[in-house]
């Protein structure tokens, strides 16, 4: 994708960090050692991001560079590089959906067709109603528990077209499902409960951390 | 099958409390400051009387690793950087240590730590695992409020801190020293190897970097003895692994087992079964989506090791297996994994940008049939430039899983193209 492409053509005029990141950014450059602040880098991009809605404005970028001491390009290089920075709006719901071949095999297609029936929207769209952007992502790292979709930080699995649907009531209610496996197992155990571990498997199926 | 009491991660699926109450509970952090006592050598050489190989993909030996940190420590401290990047499609078993026993990663930090002789540790985290980098952060908070970490890190007199790092979406960053030099700022892109991360790593200093799951097994090894982990799975395949079960099984899942486990028993006793019975098996990729599958008839008695796989032409990788039914567009599937390669790859060296270009789209056609028989051929070859010919191993990872295919599916993609043509030559009397 063209660099213009990914960048909002329309930009604030400014940018500042809110009195409380300026101090959770000092605690982070003190993770790394004297002259090698240029590792805050990417936690300073993610801290813009949560605080400008989802997206990361070019003031951002010129800010980050100042205070860390790199070249602004240096900066821009790696928000572009990685792929969970976002240089655009997003909708308030940003619904990430893996179709890598685990969740494909497990009917990743189903959960995309549920999402396009609903809003119309493709990969890298948003909703009319601005509040959902899909975009179709690679393998999130939860195989065992596809197929996956993310909505902003927290990852829902097992879905099916059903259950997509039921998801995507939940939001549109402000009333986000329980995170994690919308079948209620426990993590990665198996359905039905675990196959191991059997004296310490809590006695109600149904577990504390599900 | 392996038993209870020889399972490390007890509290894999998240049924107790992950925090440092429920952790010590396990037993984690219960001696830390004895195994130290043992010296920086004698853990070394515990580890590798354990026989414990990486456990991030590549199998190498974790204490032999170890020992390539300097002796001593000159002007350039050490650095342990543990490898949370887990992104192998197929892969999910470092989050559940990281977000139900983080504890244990702790703890083995310490430990690695000190046998190198450093005296920071820098987790990397993928950046999609946000619920997760949480809960280790909070385990990170309690382990400094119970002086577990610090300045005499459980009172082992070691000065130690662990600082957690998170990524920003790049499965690229998995390469240790792409890793290395995202974590110092920069765009992840392989570095030239040598000098390799023990001479000048993170920072330019000597920096060992090795996967979640090696280091959050070393505490409880040095704590029941490294025969005792050396006894389970077979020789130089030792130990316990957690394996991921994902794709056409009727219960996906995360296990601890035996090293060496007959791949037809864990699918059967852990994972319900292939869907539709063993017979409806099409083929298994067993280590991650790098590794090249395995059809029927090799995964009828084919036992999950980095040896067994070896000689079976794949490799045991991160013990992520995918399994498919019949029912599965094997050259789909196959041809899904080389769009995520494409969309992985890096852009450093040539081969890799265009070739996994090149074979994902050659890759679309062939699941249309849309090609001539010869070009089967020709993709192999393609393979073939691109494996070996790159900065870092995604170019083979790219080639492999074709490779793998073509080797064992070439029927089918000729039986596709010859529909193909058929079809065309249909249309064309009309």
């Amino acid at each position: 994708m063209s660099i213009e492409a990914r960048i909002a053509s329309e930009q604030p005029d400014s940018f500042a960090f809110s009195a409380q990141n300026e101090k959770e950014i000092k605690r982070i450059i003190a993770k790394y050692p004297k002259g090698r602040q240029a590792s805050a880098v990417m936690p300073l991009l993610d801290l813009a991001q949560r605080q400008n809605d989802n997206w990361i404005p070019m003031k951002a970028i010129e800010l980050i560079a100042e205070m860390l001491d790199m070249a602004q390009i240096r900066v821009l290089e790696v928000a572009t590089f990685y792929t969970m920075y976002n240089l655009k709006p997003v909708g308030k719901y940003f619904l990430q959906a893996c179709t890598t071949t685990p969740c494909w095999l497990r009917g990743s297609d189903e959960m995309m067709r549920c999402i396009k029936d609903r809003y119309g929207i493709a990969s890298g769209e948003t909703s009319e109603c601005g509040r959902f952007s899909l975009l179709e992502v690679e393998c999130l790292g939860a195989c065992v528990n596809a197929p996956i979709l993310q909505v902003n930080d927290d990852f829902y699995e097992d879905l099916d077209y059903q259950s997509t649907g039921a998801l995507l009531d939940s939001l549109e209610a402000e009333k986000p499902l329980e995170v994690g496996s919308v079948t209620g197992r426990s993590g990665s155990e198996a359905k039905g409960g675990a196959t191991s571990l059997s004296a310490l498997k809590p006695k109600k199926s149904g577990a504390a951390n599900a | 099958m392996l038993k209870d009491a020889d399972r490390i991660f007890t509290n894999i699926y998240g049924w107790e409390d992950a925090g440092l109450k429920g952790a010590k509970k396990r037993g984690d952090w219960s001696n830390t400051a004895k195994l130290i006592q043992l010296g920086h050598d004698e853990i070394i050489e515990q580890m590798k009387a354990s026989g414990l190989r990486g456990r991030g993909g590549a199998g190498f030996p974790t204490g032999l690793k170890w020992s390539f940190m300097p002796k001593e420590v000159k002007e350039r401290p050490h650095y342990l950087v543990v490898n949370a990047d887990e992104s192998e499609p197929g892969t999910c078993k470092d989050r559940d240590i990281l977000r139900n026993e983080p504890h244990k990663l702790l703890e083995g930090c310490v430990v690695a730590g000190f046998a190198m002789k450093a005296h920071a540790a820098y987790i990397y985290i993928r950046g999609e695992f946000v619920n997760e980098a949480r809960a280790l952060q909070k385990a990170i908070d309690e382990a400094y409020a119970d002086g577990l970490l610090g300045k005499d890190a459980a009172k082992s007199g070691w000065a130690f801190d662990i600082y957690l790092h998170r990524g920003a979406g790049a499965y690229i960053c998995g390469e240790e020293t792409a890793l290395l030099e995202s974590l110092e700022g920069r765009k992840g892109q392989p570095r030239l190897k040598p000098p390799f991360p023990a001479g000048a790593g993170l920072y330019g200093c000597p920096t060992t970097v090795n996967n979640v799951e090696s280091i959050a097994v070393a505490p409880t090894i040095l704590r029941r003895g490294a025969s005792w982990f050396a006894g389970l799975g077979k020789e130089n395949n030792t130990g316990t692994k957690l394996f991921c079960i994902s794709g056409h099984v009727n219960n996906p899942c995360n296990v601890e087992e035996e090293m060496g486990i007959p791949l037809k028993e864990l699918l059967e006793k852990h994972a319900g079964g292939v869907r539709g019975g063993w017979d409806n098996l099409l083929a298994v990729i067993p280590g991650g989506s790098s590794t090249p599958l395995m059809p029927r008839n090799v995964c009828d008695d084919i036992t999950m090791d980095f040896d067994a796989l070896r000689d079976a032409g794949t490799g045991l990788g991160t013990a992520g297996i995918i399994v498919m039914d019949k029912s599965t567009d094997i050259i789909k599937a196959i041809s899904r994994l080389s769009y995520f390669y494409k969309h992985e790859s890096c852009g450093q060296c040539t081969p890799c940008r265009e070739g996994t270009g090149w074979m994902w789209r050659m890759m679309e056609r062939l699941v249309r049939g849309d090609a001539e028989e010869h070009e089967i051929d020709t993709l192999e070859q393609v393979t073939r430039q691109v494996e070996g010919h790159t900065i870092c191993a995604l170019g083979d990872a790219a080639a492999w899983p074709i490779q793998g295919l073509i080797k064992h599916f070439r029927p089918e993609i000729e039986r596709r193209i010859a529909a193909r043509h058929a079809n065309d030559a249909v249309y064309a009397a009309e």
